[in-house]
């Protein structure tokens, strides 16, 4: 009896081990949207492109899109740009930007530059939409579904790589939905 | 008698730009709804900054923080609204103070299972020293007459 007590630090130290293990490669910067299966935030923002015009997130129904915060003072955002350019065109993927925190002038000159992959452009200069979103960091990219319903959020640099393997599945699983 | 003087001056010239500065300046109507604005964002984490609460960080996203917080608390929200209103939106990670529930019980309890558990170890040896006291006589009545004998012959020996 007194011997089986002899390897109860053994054991300790194996589920201790076990368990700090899993935690090894997880990264703590990426955290979970507290958005997910529910609706995008309420909001009425000017459309980048035309101050006329004004966007509510109506425009999300009706088909699966990618909204993707960015901004011109943010260089993970030039990162990425080619290769949203890149899905926009080639994958023919419906990409919403939220153009956040940033001046609409320099923005407009950012997408005539670099190619605009983005069907719609919402422009966000106080981050308000972006405050309700949760947005901690350009950039993010969020998988909308057709309800308008935020299904997924990568933060950080979307590439070919992101796009494979987290979020072409989710876009191909809720267009079959539709 | 220069030096004092001109470090006063320096002082009263330079010193409020060296001061922490607190870049965002908010009003209250009382005291006590300063220590509760204060109160909050130091129960808040910075989501970008994670080891911060949100008053001490400088993150930008830190700034629109508190300015919710000031904002809710102005149009009169109670404190739980107000963290609602921010764990809605950036998850539950942002509590420094987790709420009780199914998910965080383990975490709660956890110092009380620990108490637990030391208090029984311990009373558990405590007991088994004691009934090892009273089962065994240390000296079975052999034993001790044994050792009587030892000792006698001990003794002989040593007069002798």
């Amino acid at each position: 009896m007194k011997r089986v007590f002899l390897f109860i630090p053994v054991i300790i130290a194996a589920v201790l081990g076990v368990v700090l293990f899993a935690g090894i490669g997880k990264d703590p910067n990426k955290l979970e949207s507290a958005l997910i299966g529910k609706p995008v935030p309420e909001f009425l923002l000017q459309d980048l492109h035309d101050e006329e015009r004004e966007l509510t997130r109506e425009l999300f129904e009706g088909q699966v899109s990618l909204l993707n915060v960015w901004g011109t003072w943010c260089p993970a955002c030039r990162d990425e740009h080619d290769d949203l350019v890149w899905l926009a065109e080639e994958k023919g993927i419906r990409i919403v930007g939220l153009n956040y925190k940033d001046n609409r002038d320099d923005a407009l000159v950012w997408l005539d530059r670099l190619g605009d992959p983005y069907q719609v452009s919402i422009y966000d200069p106080r981050g308000r939409l972006g405050f309700d979103l949760g947005v901690y960091g350009a950039p993010e990219t969020y998988v909308i579904d057709a309800e308008g319903i935020v299904r997924h959020r990568h933060v950080g640099v979307v590439n070919e790589k992101v796009w494979e393997q987290d979020i072409e599945p989710l876009v191909i699983r809720y267009r079959e939905k539709i | 008698m220069l030096r004092p003087v001109l470090i006063v001056l320096l002082l009263a010239v330079y010193g409020p730009s060296l001061m922490a500065e607190p870049n965002d300046v908010y009003s209250f109507e009382s005291r006590s709804e300063e220590q509760r604005f204060h109160n909050l964002i130091s129960e808040l984490r910075c989501p970008k900054c994670q080891n911060q609460n949100i008053a001490d960080s400088n993150a930008p996203i830190s700034k629109d923080m508190r300015d919710e917080v000031y904002q809710m608390m102005s149009e009169g929200a109670r404190n739980e609204e107000i963290v609602d209103a921010l764990v809605g939106r950036f998850g539950e990670f942002v509590r420094y103070k987790p709420e009780v529930d199914s998910r965080t019980i383990l975490l709660w309890a956890t110092p009380v299972i620990a108490v637990g558990v030391g208090l029984v170890v311990v009373a558990f040896i405590v007991i088994r020293t004691r009934r090892n006291d009273e089962s065994e006589p240390a000296l079975s009545d052999e034993e001790r007459s044994r050792a009587a004998r030892i000792l006698a012959e001990g003794d002989s020996d040593r007069t002798s």
